[in-house]
């Protein structure tokens, strides 16, 4: 019943461990290209993550659900951390509606104004990233139906020390700021 | 209707070929064809190859059902089963002093040059000393925290975990009631993770009846190149309040607990890397000697702690990979018994007993005896005890249900399995990280086999009692007094995927709710559509009243037992008052989709800042969880 090739494919002994950010990287890190909402193309790991502390969103513009709350909340965390160097990025699960004039509206209406892009690009590549992230629903008649089910998870990490983990976009924004400072360098 | 892994509706030609794949995986096993040297005779494997399972290996392409390997985001590579012994942990040795700063009843916050940082991440004072406990203790222990290289499969390349002294799962902690003390927990921890944890740390003593500094509070995490004095009474819950003339109520002495990781929102990641460990308590009737007290099968020879967990391994490096980005709950295709990936343990023909824990990370288990030969014959076996609470006498059971963090005492004889290989085998259908356990059970070979025992040893002498004679161990105090107080909580998930109880969020910084000191309080935990939750409450152990749940199972064998086994059976839709082993005092309740528990406890003698929440790692660590304190004055918040 068994026979040879079904059972085997035969090949070289393990590969040698990843470094931590180089097995996030692989896993969970596409390159693809994206556009922010100032029109600009960039790179999703090689120009917003590497070397980077972040916090990525899902939305859409014209999102009446949870999205602007959480876009309003995270905008409130963003005043109380007060840091350079931790980037927000929110990537819309709209990408055809989605154009970045229509995103730079939503920035411009939630009054962002640094260290935070909205993101766009081909649909493709934003639902590879929407996947990879842990977005999807694993019924996929429901995430067919509604690919923001999972919207209202944030990630956050720190890149080069490869700490990830998530954080509830609609908690207190005190709150999240302390979360995000789990991964910020600490003494020692 | 069939289903593939992910819980999508399959024809019945493909569900047909993934079971034809599930049982030639099977029939390898039963041919005994699992070690490379075989495989390799066969020309199944090259001298210069290591294997990875295709098509007939797996069951699907990508499942967590039941079966070999493959599951979600999980495909990790073929590893061969029953080749190294399951480890049994050594007993944590006391130690004379300790390393650095003396202890002090106040947390030590001086500088430490070597650091720049406060010696110890302590914030409160232990409370055990002012009521008359000894400080500093006899006995101290010194733990490290550290990264050690771990063998978990011949066949995977070493894995570097966190780890306690070095080992994963940690040394086992033998502690009797009226010796407390001391272990000063160092974090030594790297920031190179590997992908995964945070070398901030918090270790909760699970089951203990610890004053809060030292329990372990999610938010009470201490940096690398930190220590915490962790204070342990070992003293029985009442001490202090109901039961101040005896020193605690002998009947709720418990016996199996165990320590791990309790980081806020890194517990998952950092349990999942290695750091949990054993803590048994014993005292004048489980006294861990077979010739005195309850006569229970003597440590640590005949009584063998068991942490069962399913881990996921990267198929190209061969690594253990953590699935990050998943806030639904983790499956793993490899299960592991006391960190090895299936191994063997050979035993004697004589009673046994097993203590065993799920320690997830999300997963549902319950637990049976298969022997190959037969796997169709129910093999029961006898249940002392439910989350390290002796029962009021063994009660015989044909498996053992297990949501994350629960435990089970029991009591095998081996002497009807002389000279036999027999399994221990998980049988619960689970697909996928979503949702919980279907509450199907699969026949008898057919799930996850995580333990081989042979039963080779020697004869020797077995002065343990016979559980079938049904020995008393302990009267369950009574808790039908009215409580003073009864809070209702919902355990469910926003639209947008946000984990919640009672529709709120967990902050380390809100108090939920106060409870009254001493007093009896009765919560009602609902669960929502479509998920399993195992719900633990820290400090006290509560009896279920009300939904108390059983084994799961609807397959034809189980149906066969089904009037035998009576109410236990009854893991959906439960309404009756407990029976059999849920009449007990329990740390973790499985609530099922929908599911009503209402449980009835006192928090006494200590207070402070206590979790509960939802023991699938995952969920909790994603505000699945709250803080309540334990206060002179409580509220009445029905709905906190």
């Amino acid at each position: 019943m068994i026979t040879r090739r079904e059972l085997f494919a035969v090949r070289p002994a393990f590969a040698p461990p990843l470094s931590g950010r180089e097995m996030m990287r692989k896993r969970y890190f596409p390159d693809v290209p994206l556009v922010t909402h100032e029109g600009r193309r960039v790179r999703f790991y090689s120009d917003l993550l590497k070397d980077k502390i972040v916090l990525l969103n899902l939305m859409y513009a014209d999102c009446t659900a949870s999205c602007p709350l959480i876009t309003a909340n995270l905008a409130r965390v963003q005043k109380i951390l007060d840091r350079d160097d931790v980037f927000f990025y929110s990537l819309t699960v709209k990408p055809v509606e989605d154009t970045p004039a229509k995103l730079r509206g939503y920035a411009e209406m939630h009054s962002i104004k640094r260290n935070w892009l909205f993101l766009t690009g081909k649909p493709d590549d934003l639902e590879l990233l929407r996947i990879r992230l842990g977005w999807s629903d694993p019924n996929p008649e429901k995430d067919r139906k509604d690919k923001a089910l999972h919207s209202g998870m944030c990630r956050y990490g720190n890149e080069p020390l490869s700490q990830w983990s998530s954080v509830q976009g609609s908690a207190d924004p005190e709150w999240i700021a302390t979360e995000i400072g789990f991964v910020l360098p600490r003494k020692v | 209707m069939y289903f593939n892994h992910r819980g999508e509706r399959v024809s019945r030609a493909s569900w047909k070929e993934m079971y034809r794949a599930f049982q030639n995986r099977q029939e390898l096993i039963k041919a005994g064809l699992t070690s490379r040297r075989d495989l390799m005779k066969l020309g199944l494997l090259t001298a210069a190859g290591t294997l990875i399972p295709k098509r007939g290996l797996s069951w699907g392409d990508n499942n967590c059902r039941y079966g070999s390997t493959g599951c979600g985001n999980c495909s990790s590579p073929l590893t061969t089963p029953w080749t190294m012994s399951m480890p049994i942990m050594p007993a944590k040795q006391a130690t004379p002093a300790l390393t650095g700063p003396a202890p002090l009843i106040n947390p030590n916050t001086a500088i430490n040059p070597a650091t720049g940082i406060a010696y110890e991440g302590r914030t409160r004072a232990h409370q055990a000393p002012p009521l008359g406990f000894p400080f500093p203790t006899t006995t101290l222990y010194e733990v490290r925290q550290r990264a050690a290289q771990i063998q978990v499969s011949p066949d995977l390349p070493l894995q570097t975990l966190w780890t306690f002294d070095g080992m994963s799962p940690g040394p086992t902690y033998v502690a009797r009631y009226g010796t407390p003390f001391l272990v000063r927990n160092y974090n030594d921890l790297p920031a190179a993770n590997g992908g995964f944890g945070l070398n901030s740390v918090t270790t909760h003593l699970h089951n203990g009846h610890t004053p809060s500094e030292s329990d372990g509070f999610p938010c009470d995490y201490f940096a690398a190149g930190q220590y915490y004095d962790h204070y342990y009474p070992n003293v029985l819950a009442g001490f202090n309040s109901t039961h101040i003339s005896t020193n605690g109520d002998i009947n709720e002495s418990l016996s199996t607990l165990w320590y791990h990781d309790h980081r806020e929102n890194f517990t998952a990641q950092n349990v999942y890397k290695g750091l949990l460990g054993f803590f048994l308590l014993f005292n004048n009737y489980d006294t861990g000697d077979e010739t005195t007290g309850f006569r229970l099968p003597s440590y640590p020879a005949y009584d063998i702690p068991m942490a069962f967990a399913d881990r996921c391994f990267d198929p190209l490096t061969g690594q253990m990979v953590f699935d990050t980005f998943n806030t639904d709950g983790i499956l793993g295709d490899k299960f592991l018994v006391n960190g090895v990936i299936q191994p063997v343990l050979h035993v004697s023909p004589r009673r046994y007993r097993f203590r065993w824990l799920n320690t997830g990370p999300s997963r549902f288990l319950q637990v049976y005896v298969t022997d190959l030969a037969n796997p169709s014959a129910s093999q029961p076996f006898w249940q002392i005890s439910n989350d390290g609470n002796l029962l009021p006498k063994p009660v015989q059971v044909p498996a053992v249900a297990l949501g994350v963090a629960e435990r089970a005492d029991v009591i095998i004889d081996f002497r009807q399995y002389a000279g036999k290989t027999i399994y221990l085998e998980n049988r619960l259908d689970q697909p996928n990280g979503q949702g919980g356990p279907t509450g199907s059970v699969v026949s008898g070979g057919q799930g996850f086999l995580m333990l081989k025992i042979i039963v080779d040893g020697p004869s020797v002498a077995d002065n343990s009692v016979d559980p079938a004679t049904l020995p008393s161990y302990y009267v369950l105090p009574s808790v039908s007094a009215s409580p003073l107080v009864t809070r209702s909580f919902d355990f469910d998930q926003t639209r947008d995927g946000q984990w919640t109880v009672n529709g709120r969020l967990f902050n380390c910084n809100t108090v939920r709710f106060k409870v009254r000191q001493n007093s009896l309080e009765q919560w009602n935990f609902n669960g929502g559509f479509g998920w399993s939750h195992p719900i633990h409450v820290h400090l006290e152990e509560f009896q279920i009243t009300r939904g108390a749940p059983g084994l799961y199972g609807s397959s034809s064998d189980d149906h066969n037992n089904y009037s035998r086994w009576g109410s236990q059976y009854c893991w959906s839709g439960c309404s009756s008052n407990s029976s059999g082993v849920n009449l007990a005092r329990k740390d973790v309740v499985r609530l099922i989709p929908r599911g009503n528990v209402t449980v009835k406890m006192r928090f006494r003698d200590w207070l402070g800042r206590y979790p509960m929440h939802c023991h699938n790692v995952i969920h909790e660590d994603h505000a699945m969880m709250l803080r309540f304190d334990v206060a002179t004055t409580g509220d009445t918040n029905s709905n906190p």
